[in-house]
This record gives structure tokens, sequence and C-alpha cells, in this order.
């Protein structure tokens, strides 16, 4: 590759009727381009790309693969040396007849709505305050994003400790606003739901606001000046304006929070590890259990096919969505 | 009341005055956990557990001396037989009744994160730069599969691929090592890397480069002399994104190491048990912990959102 420059500045002077004006383009057609670039760029975009695709080949689609073998055995990682057998679906019938499945999904499906609820009423609340841009609303703005940036697993150590009955702040502010009494957030069954919503809450809507403020701040001026000529109310600006306009940034928030608290793991591993009992025992963490505690490995593997088989649906959509809010 | 004559669509003083204040009220709020911990770290363990709770505290540095050694608890008698402390830090530890045994692990499990926090990323960079070059340039065949694919990698989630990643580990001896953690880390931010850069490439018009290679470098040379210096910018934002994901990561390290390789994520939370609720020192491995992300949030806050929504939003 290296010869390729020289030679091409030494091709430069032999012609005398050269037209001094263009002589890059004479010099470009003076050689075929192949041979002066070294590698054809086919063979540049495969040396470029090779290495990543091989990458995920081997650390993502192969043990992806192993996990759907493994989820049709009686595996076990505990006891690599055993006879491996072969159950056909019976795993994935336990897993989908398991009432202890069922009602994991369900502290799921609750957790994922009632958090996300929350962070897209809180997070569009503050894109709405934050785009009437008064003074240091970039310096404010930043300061609400910091959480979200955070190790979920650090966060729910240091929430733990918020949330101790006895000297935790949590409940020095709830006494401060006139709550009576102490509320054991994390050793109550009917609490401790709401505190995995609580702290997600916390840590994810500037996720909310920042891709609804972005948002906002793409509805060109022209329609409310068109509104405003047409004497519109703030309501129905509003209604018809804003919203449908901010309505792919808000289908894009929730697609992302979905499949992040979905897969949501070292969050509540660390605030609840589940408990009490098992009211906050996620898929997730379940599956942790399943697979690194009780080292039911083909069982776990088909409940992890399961997960993945939801997760990826969510994906399709979103991918589908992205693809959408480009093209405005 | 003052008429000033201002645009219709421009918010009136008084409702900027309202938002602002309400924004800033949420603000304070959600930082009020921050604070406290920050707080917590510089306080001795029966403040940190004081009824109720104080909002002014003397202030120790007791949490980062019990963070960063091992200490074991001696009689009364005893201690008072002992020579006087050498060291500030050996006061501290007589002050909790107890003598200094030895470091802690924190130094290596933060050192670790380090580690294989950069290692990650300057891979995944490297090579998410040269995917996404080609992506951005080059007819690929089935390119926006291979697009499609890159980005579907990140949507598992690591509990489901971790069972046979830890089967491979042990199989080929990465458990508990750095470069298996390098390793699987490099792959799940190369997702990310790939998207972002191809957004930031796509921005560089092509015709810089082919006026270099029209004035005779070659594609390889005009990558790195041309468009590489321009993508500066967002190699910087990639990085800086692969970094945060790599020194946040939990699940992987939690399963995959256990001693030399550990990073301080599962660490963190385990400094709680060792002799008593140990809140400060709790607080002060966080607070150290934290820190280095806050300052690069604040550095990064103008790309955060097309970071975290993998380039598809630009502003």
């Amino acid at each position: 590759m290296q010869w390729a420059q020289p030679a091409a500045a030494v091709a430069l002077p032999p012609e005398p009727a050269d037209p001094p004006l263009r002589p890059a383009v004479h010099q470009a057609g003076q050689r075929p381009r192949l041979a002066r670039q070294g590698l054809s760029d086919r063979a540049l975009a495969w040396l470029f790309v090779g290495p990543t695709i091989v990458l995920l080949l081997a650390f993502n689609i192969f043990p992806l693969l192993w996990t759907i073998w493994l989820s049709f055995t009686n595996f076990r990682a505990n006891r690599p040396n055993a006879a491996v057998e072969w159950l056909g679906l019976s795993n994935y019938r336990r897993v989908l007849n398991n009432e202890a499945i069922w009602e994991t999904m369900r502290t799921t499906a609750h957790f994922l709505c009632t958090s996300i609820a929350l962070q897209l009423v809180l997070g569009f609340g503050l894109a709405l305050l934050l785009n009437r841009r008064f003074r240091t609303h970039s310096f404010w703005s930043t300061a609400i994003l910091l959480p979200m940036m955070l190790a979920p697993a650090v966060v729910g150590t240091f929430w733990k400790y918020f949330f101790e009955p006895q000297y935790g702040i949590f409940n020095a502010i709830a006494r401060f606003f006139g709550a009576s009494g102490n509320f054991t957030m994390l050793g109550d069954t009917r609490l401790s739901p709401w505190a995995i919503v609580l702290v997600d809450t916390w840590m994810w809507t500037p996720y909310v606001m920042l891709l609804l403020l972005a948002g906002l701040r793409s509805i060109p001026q022209y329609l409310y000046e068109a509104a405003e000529v047409d004497r519109a109310s703030e309501w129905i600006k509003f209604t018809r304006i804003t919203l449908p306009m901010v309505m792919p940034f808000i289908l894009l928030a929730l697609l992302f929070r979905a499949i992040e608290n979905f897969k949501m793991f070292d969050l509540v591993d660390n605030l609840t590890n589940g408990g009490p009992g098992s009211v906050t025992e996620l898929a997730s963490i379940h599956l942790k259990r399943e697979a690194f505690e009780k080292w039911r490995t083909g069982y776990s593997s088909a409940l992890a096919i399961v997960l993945f088989v939801a997760i990826y649906g969510m994906s399709l959509v979103t991918v589908r969505f992205l693809d959408k809010v480009k093209q405005r | 009341m003052k008429t000033v004559p201002h645009s219709p669509l421009e918010p009136s003083s008084l409702s900027k005055w309202l938002a602002g204040s309400a924004v800033v009220t949420y603000a304070l709020i959600s930082l009020i956990p921050l604070a406290w911990i920050f707080m917590t770290s510089f306080r001795t363990p029966e403040d940190a557990i004081a009824y109720p709770p104080k909002v002014i505290a003397q202030p120790s540095l007791v949490g980062y001396v019990n963070l960063f050694t091992t200490r074991s608890r001696v009689g009364a008698a005893e201690l008072a037989a002992l020579p006087p402390p050498a060291t500030w830090y050996e006061g501290l530890v007589r002050q909790q009744q107890m003598i200094l045994a030895g470091p802690s692990r924190f130094p290596d499990r933060y050192r670790n994160s380090l580690l294989v926090g950069f290692g990650s990323t300057l891979l995944s960079v490297v090579l998410g730069t040269l995917a996404a070059y080609a992506f951005s340039r080059f007819r690929v065949p089935g390119k926006d599969d291979w697009l499609f694919f890159i980005l579907s990698t990140r949507m598992m989630p690591p509990i489901a691929v971790a069972i046979p990643i830890y089967l491979m580990f042990r199989q080929l001896g990465l458990n508990d090592t750095h470069l298996g953690l390098i390793l699987l880390y490099t792959v799940v931010n190369l997702s990310l890397a790939v998207w972002l850069l191809k957004g930031f490439m796509d921005e560089i018009p092509r015709e810089y480069e082919e006026a270099a290679m029209v004035d005779g470098y070659t594609r390889w040379q005009a990558f790195l002399k041309v468009v590489l210096p321009q993508a500066a910018t967002g190699i910087a934002t990639t990085a800086i994104f692969c970094l945060i994901f790599s020194w946040n990561e939990y699940a992987f390290a939690l399963l995959l190491t256990s001693g030399t390789a550990q990073t301080a994520p599962p660490f963190i939370p385990t400094i709680i048990g060792e002799g008593g609720l140990d809140w400060p020192a709790m607080a002060a491995g966080t607070t150290l912990f934290l820190l280095p992300v806050l300052v690069f949030t604040v550095l990064l806050r103008k790309h955060l959102l097309r970071g975290v929504t993998f380039g598809a939003i630009r502003k």
C-alpha cells in the first residue's frame, strides 16, 4: 500500500498538453483506480467489518445456540460429568406450566407498567417545563440527568441504606411531610414492590425527560404560529400539535424503557434480592436463582429462551420505530 | 404592568419563573440521595445510624479508612497495652476498639474496574470505528440486516446468555480473568459503538476523502488522515459511553468473576457486611466509584441523548 503514493506522484509530469486547471482529474484518469488503492473497497469493507462480526458470532450467537441446545437437555453445570439426556420439549412444558414462573411474570409486568407510567408522566412534565427555556435551564437539566448514568447495582445498595426503617433518610423525609409511623419499605410484602418502582423511577425519569425534550424541540415553530393565527386555545395546541408530534418519541422512550426494565437485574438484585419472600422476584432474578443457585441449567436455559423471545419481539418493534423516527 | 411587545410564542416571564422553580425543586429532591451518600462517607458509623438522621455531623475519615483497611477487634486491656498508633489512620482504627490487620481488597477491585473498562473500551472503539466506516462508506451486501443483527445482540438479557458463557469460559480457562471480562464487555459495547460511530461517520462529507484519494492517498490513508481526525469528537463520545457501560456492568462480573478479576460493582455491596453495618465505608466506596461517572456525564451532556438512543436521535 505504501508504494502507491509516490508512484502516483511520479506519474504526474509526462504529458505536455496537460491542461493546468485539471491536473488531479487527469491523474486519476491516467492510472487504473484499483491499482492505486492497494486493496479493493470490497476487500477493505470485509476486513473492517469482519472482526466485529466474528466477535459477535462467538460471544452472542454461539452462546445463544448453546442455550437452545441446553434447553432440550437435563444438563447441570455443577455436575459436568453426569450423562446428558435429551428431554425434548419437556423443559419448556415445565416452564410454561409452572405457577411460580407466571407469578414472576406478573411481578415483572407490575413493575414494568407502574414504573414506566410514572416515568412517562414525570418525564413529560419535566420536559414541558424545561422547554420553557428559563434561565439556567441547561444547567438544571444536566443536574437532573445524573442518576441515570450511575451503576444500578450501586444505586440499589445505597438505597437500601435510605430505606432503613429507623435511621434511613426516606422515613425521615416522610415524617417531615407528616407521615406517621415507619415504613419498612424493604421488609413489607405490600411496600417492597413499590420500593423498586420508586428507585427505578428516580433513576430513569431523566431518561424519558431527555427523549421527550428532544421531541418537543423537534416541533417546528410555524405550527404554533399558525395555531396562534387561528386563535387556538392552549389545550387545543397541546392536544392537536404537541402531543401528536411528540408521540413517536413517547413510544420510543416507552419501548427502550420496557426492554431495559424487562432485563432489569442489577438494581433489584441488590435492593431486595427478590424478597421479602418472592414478592419482588422479577423474571431475571428468578432465572439467576434457577441457573446459578439451584444449577438447573437445562430448565433455566428453557426459561432464558422464553424471556429472550419476549424481549426480541419488543426490540423488533423498537427497531422499526427507530427507522421511523430517523426518517422524520 | 409592563407591556413589553414580545412574540406570542415566547413564554411569559411569570410562566418561565414558575417552570424554573418546579424544575429546580425536582432537581434538588432528586439530588438528595447523591448528596446524602457523599455526606455519609464522611461520618462515623455511629452518626450514620443516628435516629433521627443527623443533617450536620462531625466530619470523619473513618469511612475511608475502613474502606481501605481490614481490622480485627481486640479487648480494652489489650488495646491499652499497645504502643501509641504510628499513623493517623491507625489512630482512627483504634478509636473503634480495633487494630489494623492489613489493606482491604477495594483498591484491587477498583484497579480491575479501570483495567477492564479501559481495555474493553479501546478494543470496542477500534473495532467499532472500522466497522462503522465500512457500513457508512462501502456497499456491504445485506448492510441493513447486519446492522440490525448488531443492534439486536444488545437486546439480549445478560442473564440469558450468562449460562453458556459461563460454561464456555470454564472450558477456555477465562473464568475470573481480566481477558475474559474485557472480551465480553467489548462484545456488548460493539453494538453501541458501531451504531453511534456510523451516525458520526455519516455526518462527515464523503467529498473530503474523495478529494484526498484524487490527490493520491489510498483509501486506508484517507481513512487515517482525513476521516479519523474529523470523527474525533464522535470517537471520544463513543469511548466515554463504552467506558461508563463497562464501569457500571454488574451481572456478568458477578457471575463470571469471584477473586482476581472481580470489578468494583459486585464488590461494593459486600462492604456493608464486613464487621457489622459499616455504612460509611460503603458510602466511601460508592463515592469514589460514582465520581468519575458524574464528571464524565457533565462532559458528555451535549451528546447524552445521542448515546442513550443508539444514535437514533441527534438533536
